[in-house]
């Protein structure tokens, strides 16, 4: 394989998502457990999850950071096509955004009433629920290629409405079953996560447990929908579930699911949590490898789409640089709060 | 509303939002880790607990910060696409970089709020120290870019699209250096100051306790060197601005016609009309000595620029002379209170004095309005280009209509954050300690 800069920004950018999908994901999974609370410990569920993405959102949040700003400096004409064609759902996260992060240490610091920190928790959860689904929707119409066609249809001028560019094109059947899938995913992932930060109090891992198998049960439903619903539209999804570089993924993915799934019930909690991140590595690595070499399917590709070479080769510098820093910074962080629970 | 003026007003209500906390989330790291650091040198347990006091807010601003800041940084595509397709090659750099300095605050902030009791005490001043360097290096890298639309540097222009891209000759661009001492120094000011402000307030209403006086001294020792550097700092930009951007300094100074000896205007009004400036007061040469350091000086006036190309005058003319006369007075008072502190060898000759109290009470919102009025001028001043002479705003807006829609309904998000930040703030530090 022929690979260029632009091909290794490309990978740097969903290695970034992968990472935010990962933590940053899982944190707002946390959220929806918070809005799920139920049963006699639906307190100490919610402190559990309070207590466990507390320190750390805030850096898992700026994986969202990089991925934006590597895209606008790498693909300008990509970012730029996103920010127009897909500007109501963003702006729609990018609220759900603001909420979720100011209602989490607004409840955290808040010294008033109850029903006030109560309040701050409520939309700390919905925002946690809506974020991750509209992010989905906007990878939804991307991947069916509905961002590329209206960005087409604006730019040749032909006569359209305005509901046919900026509200259609990501909110169709397909796109809301990705959204949907994501939010189950991130929920399913959270779940694993908080059966291993819940050690020590077997109810309460227990009840995590069972979220986390519900989850998967769910999540793996809205795939089987999602896929359904893109398979006879050709494009990427047409790629993704023919024979070809993405049937070992899918494959791969598939055993991580049912691995995940076979681990919680079992209760060995650490391969749980292995299998569920691989499992959601794996589902975004086949969407990107279906979609290579793609950035706005149908047409725009990596290429066509990138930056000059040398700000491509020095913003990559500058990662390398910065990661010297970064990744011994965040591997402390980790270390210092994930610390106790490793060794018991 | 237009469309183009509904983006506009978006983009400067989340940048006039945003940069409040962003300029406390570069002061007030500092006045913890001094605070902290006192602690360790003289184990006063009052530092403590306004190092533990101050970090709370530092962790309720950071938090509104970091997601306003995301907030803007989608708004780039979301509302000016087309600049982004053009200038993000160019100017990416130092949002890359901003993006490390600001990954590495969320990380040490982490630490430095939850792990008081998990690392050591040595260990955990560092975590402070880092967030403190990262949270002022996060707000350079901005400039720098916000310094780059005023003095676009790094590559050539050929049939409209750039070519022999230079990321960081763009960013050694003519405005970056004055432009990023300017808005840093008026973080520490507008933090110090403020904070010195509330304290002074606590300490008028009856409450001299130790707690107060000693934020009072640890605000004062940021806020009030940084205020009477300002001036100069102001200095180097207003120079910067007259050689770079000769219109713009025409528009702040309201300064019409083209001439030797240019007199400074205090005040005063644009009448657009008659192309002269009513009800100011003039300084003989004043304009020339102060942009040029030479009282015959030619300065350019508005006249010698097309008439499309002018920003709105009276805005930035307004908004200087507000920056100006609040940064004069936060200047002022600070002189006043270092040389009350230094004559009486303790801060009790500062908290102790009525009146100088009262003053500072008087400047404590005036860094924060002068910051605001400060990026009306930088900004409007930069009108109608969003690329200075590159670029028109109007060109780089996007396509999509009912933009007044997203502007309201943020406008609304971001008073109603502010409203419960202000009310959080003041449960949190305001409040003296209960022990």
């Amino acid at each position: 394989m022929n690979l260029t800069v632009a091909d290794v920004a490309a990978w740097v950018i969903v290695v970034a998502l992968n990472a935010y999908v990962l933590f940053g994901g899982a944190d707002f999974g946390g959220g929806v457990w918070d809005l799920l609370a139920s049963g006699p410990r639906r307190q100490q569920q919610r402190e559990l999850v309070s207590h466990a993405i507390g320190p750390i959102w805030e850096a898992n949040h700026v994986w969202l950071i990089v991925v934006v700003v590597m895209l606008f400096v790498c693909f300008p004409p990509a970012f730029a096509a996103f920010g127009t064609i897909l500007h109501i759902p963003l702006s729609l996260m990018l609220i759900g955004i603001v909420l979720r992060g100011s209602a989490f240490v607004f409840r955290s610091y808040s010294c008033g009433p109850r029903s006030e920190q109560q309040r701050w928790g409520q939309i700390f959860a919905v925002s946690s629920l809506i974020t991750p689904v509209v992010l989905g929707m906007c990878v939804g119409s991307v991947v069916s290629g509905n961002v590329g066609t209206a960005l087409a249809a604006l730019a040749a001028g032909t006569p359209t409405s305005f509901s046919a560019v900026y509200v259609r094109p990501w909110l169709g059947p397909f796109e809301i079953a990705v959204g949907a899938m994501t939010v189950a995913l991130l929920s399913f992932l959270a779940a694993t996560y908080l059966t291993i930060e819940a050690e020590g109090d077997p109810n309460l891992q227990n009840d995590f447990r069972n979220r986390a198998l519900g989850a998967a049960i769910v999540a793996m439903a809205l795939a089987i929908v999602a896929l359904v619903l893109g398979a006879g539209r050709g494009g990427v999804m047409t790629r993704l579930i023919q024979p070809g570089r993405t049937t070992l993924v899918l494959a791969g993915s598939g055993v991580a699911a049912v691995g995940s799934a076979a681990a919680l019930l079992q209760r060995r909690f650490r391969l749980a949590r292995v299998a569920a991140a691989g499992w959601v590595t794996l589902v975004l690595w086949g969407w990107i490898l279906a979609q290579f070499p793609l950035i706005i399917p149908p047409n725009l590709t990596i290429e066509a789409a990138a930056a000059p070479n040398r700000t491509l080769e020095e913003t990559l510098a500058v990662l390398v640089g910065g990661g010297v820093v970064l990744i011994p910074s965040l591997w402390y962080l980790l270390r210092v709060f994930k610390r106790q629970e490793s060794s018991t | 509303m237009p469309d183009l003026l509904a983006a506009r007003s978006q983009m400067a209500v989340s940048l006039g939002f945003h940069i409040i906390f962003a300029v406390v989330g570069i002061g007030l790291p500092v006045l913890m880790v001094i605070a902290e650091w006192r602690w360790i040198r003289t184990g006063e347990a009052v530092y403590l607990e306004l190092a533990k006091r101050w970090s709370k807010g530092a962790a309720i601003l950071f938090a509104v910060g970091a997601v306003s800041g995301t907030v803007l940084s989608f708004e780039l595509g979301l509302l000016w696409p087309n600049f982004m397709r053009f200038a993000g090659p160019i100017i990416g750099m130092p949002f890359s970089l901003e993006g490390f300095a600001f990954f590495t605050e969320a990380i040490f902030l982490g630490l430095y709020l939850y792990a008081w009791d998990k690392v050591g005490r040595r260990a955990h001043l560092f975590a402070g120290i880092v967030v403190a360097l990262s949270g002022v290096l996060s707000g350079i890298f901005v400039v720098i870019a916000n310094a780059w639309m005023n003095t676009p540097a790094g590559f050539r222009l050929v049939d409209g699209a750039p070519v022999d891209v230079r990321p960081f000759a763009a960013m050694a661009n003519a405005a970056a250096f004055s432009q990023t001492l300017h808005m840093t120094l008026a973080a520490y000011a507008a933090t110090g100051l403020t904070v010195a402000g509330i304290h002074a307030l606590s300490i008028l209403r009856g409450n001299p306790s130790p707690f107060n006086r000693l934020a009072l001294g640890v605000a004062l020792a940021l806020g009030a060197p940084a205020a009477m550097l300002q001036p100069l700092s102001g200095d180097v930009s207003a120079r910067m601005v007259a050689k770079n951007q000769p219109l713009k300094l025409a528009a702040l100074e309201s300064h019409f016609e083209t001439r030797r000896g240019a007199p400074l205007h205090v005040g005063g009004w644009p009448d657009m009309d008659a192309r002269e400036t009513r009800w100011a007061i003039r300084i003989p040469r004043g304009l020339s000595l102060l942009a040029f350091h030479d009282p015959n000086a030619e300065v350019k006036g508005l006249e010698a620029f097309p008439e499309d190309e002018w920003p709105p005058v009276a805005i930035v003319h307004i908004a200087f002379q507000i920056m100006v006369a609040l940064g004069t007075c936060m200047a002022l008072v600070s002189v006043w209170a270092l040389w009350r502190w230094w004559r009486g060898r303790s801060i009790d000759a500062v908290a102790g004095h009525r009146y100088l109290l009262r003053a500072l009470v008087l400047v404590a919102p005036m860094g924060f309005l002068a910051i605001e009025a400060g990026w009306t001028v930088t900004e409007v001043g930069r009108q109608p280009w969003i690329v200075y002479g590159v670029l028109r705003t109007v060109d780089a807006v996007t396509p999509m209509p009912g933009l007044v829609v997203p502007f309201l309904v943020f406008t609304l998000l971001y008073v109603l954050l502010g409203v419960i930040v202000v009310y959080l703030l003041h449960q949190q530090i305001v409040r003296a300690p209960s022990r």
